[in-house]
């Protein structure tokens, strides 16, 4: 590949051309947005099938599809929203992106490793894929034994495809915290670096330890129906309980490699908008690594009614309430960084204080479900959907659209339409609620969750959440039209539209291909406002 | 307790049936409560900050403030204690939702793809129904036949997993008369929603005999056998009787001697081929129909139980 050149008209997008310069590219950057082209068609897809969902739940009875169609649909929706769009979007997207950014270096420690990672990765979403259109997967997102094991449908090659994924996943870890040892820019500390770079660095180790053991649960799950070896199955001599602890000791953990990149997402916005140093840098930073230490031996809580011992439940009910207090930190931090701040309301902002708004009440969801008296009454109802959309949808795909508003014009060295873009805010914003909180009170009345028909109690509850699903969509389509738009016909973006001071901004944009022409020398921390 | 009955009223819960329930609703009140005064006091410092500090020119100097130890120990110790306090509470509800009375009726449950079964010690049987005495012990002894399921009464707050191979408990003591809704609450295929049964409390004198009554099934006559056999096995769910209606299942009224279009031949509906695909179903589906949704019911039903229930399908009519 060629040098970094002076010319401030050449950049990573118009260095090189063609569509093998993109496909064989070494550069963080172009995988990066060969990762966001992907994921942004998964979320499509996995977003057209949660529209369905709520298409179907609008009335009672049959209306848009059979029982069979329905339960299809909605493991389509799970499986693509968590394995292929919210586990991966923000490490490989934003992270690939601005990580060798924001501590100076020119790429990550191996960018071969980084390249294969997206062939991986596409290879298991593509055999994923595949099972649409021969025959399709009705387990759920959670593959649930032993009727994983009975159904007819493609169970193997889906496992597999997640298997593969999982893969993807633990390279992309191993690349980061190796990046994040070894190429920081001359003068920078662990405690230099930005708090993104902090939370991606937990995240990858989650990545790392946790991913290996949903590839071996899903291994001796294919073990099982293939050669019959009776691991889950009772009639095979197997536990089927045992495979729920095998699935949530990586899904729970999942649920950070999830969040955690997100609340370093809202981090930065929060400091660059408010004009402010970060409140309690040190704090947050030691959140991040205690949450992802303690998320491995929390995974109990998914299970208080599924059979395990009421000792278990006990110590797993305690564990978790230990989470929250990290989780709390971290919220009261942002929240002093506001307190005499010089507070802007552009729409990367309006996305974070948004984030605060739903993941708060995310939040104190979780403690509920956590404490087991009241969680036998909610456990696999659809509080618990609400519960996670709030954390899921709230938290990390409002710190993502945040993300991606902010670092829109260092990406494409273009600006998006403002005033476009807070209406994309406020139409998913409220229409989320809409949405969702209707659920919180279907699941206090009691509708279970993965229900393709109701009592007419639920109806009307049910109608409210149909019609905020339309305005999300609405939200998200008007945003891919800003993206778009931005892209095509932006007027040109200045290095350092919003002031910030972390050191992907010290930098043209776009960047060129090594990132800095020079290699930048720190001397101060991220947020010296 | 004004305060925690007003947030009951907003709470949406059904109406609590038992001594538990209520409990269970007065922690939830708690946690509304707790959870309420948290959103206050973080969403609404976040609306008070951003206004208050709104950005008045670009020239506008923010002051250094970096952490502040105080602070960082309020704001994690107090949301610990409380925590912890939810912890406990919850504990106690919980220990005492597991500990199972002493001298309870018991009554056996089976989850199966897509009813529940209720097997009583007197030889009663039903489906989709479990009838119980009111303010009674009521101790459930649950597997499943099949996949997960898992049995839920919103109305007593419980819920446990039902797991083939397995035994699992659940009990109750109801203080109300009615029925109430029994779901199915883990993922178990096709009709998970459509496996919904009823719990119904009754007078202890009404139970008594309702339980006689239902005891004395063998000394019918057999096709009034059969029908009973067919409402507790919950051949209905998939399996019209009444009319056409095509359900999971082929339709069996009016159905005796007519041509089946099978996946291995023309058959007709007769002695033979009813016993056959009641004990091995995947031996001849009918075109248009899945295999494998059927369950087999080999060992489940004796020779006079099979032959009643053939006399009942002859008799749909």
């Amino acid at each position: 590949m060629g040098t970094a050149s002076t010319n401030p008209n050449v950049n990573y997008l118009t260095e090189f051309s063609g569509i093998k310069s993109w496909l064989f590219s070494l550069d963080h950057k172009r995988i990066g947005l060969m990762y966001m082209i992907a994921i942004l068609f998964f979320f499509l897809v996995g977003g057209i099938m949660a529209m369905l969902i709520r298409l179907e739940l609008f009335s009672p009875g049959p209306t848009l599809f059979s029982a069979d169609t329905y339960n299809q649909v909605l493991t389509y929706h799970g499986a693509i929203m968590v394995f292929m769009v919210i586990v991966p979007g923000i490490p490989a997207i934003l992270g690939n992106f601005f990580l060798p950014l924001q501590i100076g270096a020119a790429d990550v420690a191996f960018p071969r490793l980084n390249l294969a990672s997206w062939y991986v990765f596409m290879f298991g979403a593509i055999l994923a894929f595949t099972t649409l259109f021969t025959t399709k997967i009705d387990t759920g997102w959670t593959f649930y034994t032993p009727y994983s094991i009975k159904t007819g449908t493609a169970v193997i090659t889906i496992v597999l495809a997640a298997f593969i994924m999982g893969m993807s996943s633990i390279l992309t870890g191993l690349n980061f915290i190796v990046t994040t040892h070894k190429l920081r820019a001359p003068g920078m500390s662990m405690f230099d670096m930005p708090l993104f770079v902090w939370s991606l660095y937990s995240t990858a180790i989650i990545q790392v330890i946790a991913t290996p053991v949903l590839g071996i649960t899903l291994l001796l799950l294919v073990a099982e129906r293939v050669l019959g070896i009776g691991i889950f199955d009772p009639k095979l001599g197997g536990d089927p309980v045992l495979f729920q602890h095998f699935f949530w000791f990586y899904s729970h953990p999942a649920v950070y490699i999830m969040i955690l990149p997100a609340m370093g997402i809202i981090s930065e916005l929060i400091s660059a908008f408010s004009r402010k140093t970060i409140f309690g840098y040190k704090a947050i930073a030691f959140s991040s690594l205690g949450i992802a230490a303690v998320s491995f031996i929390v995974w109990g809580h998914h299970m208080f009614v599924s059979g395990q011992s009421e000792i278990a439940g006990v110590i797993f009910s305690f564990i978790t309430m230990l989470v929250g207090v990290p989780t709390a930190i971290k919220m009261f931090n942002w929240l002093a960084t506001l307190y005499k701040g010089s507070v802007s309301f552009e729409s990367p902002m309006l996305y974070a204080l948004g984030f605060l708004f739903l993941f708060a009440i995310g939040g104190v969801t979780g403690i509920m479900l956590a404490t087991l008296g009241v969680d036998v009454h909610f456990h696999d109802t659809y509080f618990v959907v609400a519960h996670f959309h709030y954390v899921m949808v709230g938290g990390t795909l409002m710190a993502i659209m945040g993300g991606f508003y902010y670092w829109f014009p260092k990406m494409f060295g273009k600006m998006y339409n403002e005033g476009l873009a807070r209406l994309t805010f406020v139409l998913i914003f409220i229409g989320f609620n809409v949405t969702f909180f209707p659920q919180f009170i279907l699941g206090a009345m009691g509708m279970p969750r993965r229900y393709f028909d109701y009592i007419p109690a639920y109806e009307s509850l049910n109608k409210i959440s149909t019609i905020g699903s339309w305005m999300i969509a609405a939200g998200f389509f008007l945003a891919l039209y800003v993206i778009i738009r931005g892209i095509i016909s932006g007027p040109k973006a200045p290095a350092n539209p919003w002031g910030a001071k972390t050191l992907e901004w010290q930098t043209s944009s776009p960047p060129p291909h090594f990132n800095f022409d020079k290699k930048p020398t720190v001397t101060g921390g991220p947020y010296d406002y | 307790m004004f305060w925690l009955n007003l947030v009951q009223a907003q709470s949406f819960m059904p109406t609590p049936a038992t001594d538990i329930a209520q409990r269970v609703d007065n922690l939830y009140s708690f946690l509304l409560i707790s959870s309420l005064i948290a959103c206050i006091i973080l969403i609404g410092g976040m609306i008070y900050f951003v206004v208050k500090y709104k950005r008045k020119s670009e020239n506008d100097k923010t002051p250094r403030i970096t952490h502040n130890n105080f602070l960082e120990f309020l704001w994690s110790f107090i949301p610990l204690v409380l925590f912890l306090i939810m912890f406990a509470w919850g504990w106690s509800v919980y220990h005492d939702m597991r500990k199972m009375p002493e001298n309870a009726l018991e009554i056996h449950i089976f989850g199966k793809q897509w009813a529940w079964e209720a097997q009583y010690k007197s030889g009663a049987a039903t489906s989709n129904l479990v009838m119980v005495p009111i303010d009674t012990d009521v101790k459930l002894i649950m597997t499943s036949k099949d996949v997960l399921h898992s049995f839920y009464v919103p109305s007593f707050r419980i819920k446990q997993d039902t797991v083939p191979g397995r035994y699992s408990t659940l009990w109750f003591n109801s203080n109300k008369l009615g029925e109430f809704h029994i779901f199915c609450t883990e993922y178990c295929g096709t009709q998970h929603s459509g496996m919904i049964g009823t719990l119904k409390v009754v007078t202890q004198q009404e139970f008594d005999a309702w339980l006689e009554e239902e005891s004395k099934v063998s000394t019918l006559p057999l096709a009034e056998r059969g029908a009973k056999i067919f409402q507790v096995k919950a051949c209905a769910s998939c399996h019209s009787v009444a009319d056409a209606n095509v359900k999971v299942g082929p339709a069996l009224w009016n159905q005796w001697g007519q041509q089946r279009n099978t996946s291995s031949g023309d058959i007709a509906l007769n002695e033979e081929y009813t016993r056959e695909s009641i004990l091995n179903p995947n031996a001849r589906v009918v075109k248009g129909y899945n295999p494998n949704i059927m369950p087999s019911f080999q060992g489940q039903l004796s020779e006079v139980e099979l032959t009643a229930l053939i006399e009942y399908i002859k008799g749909l009519k």
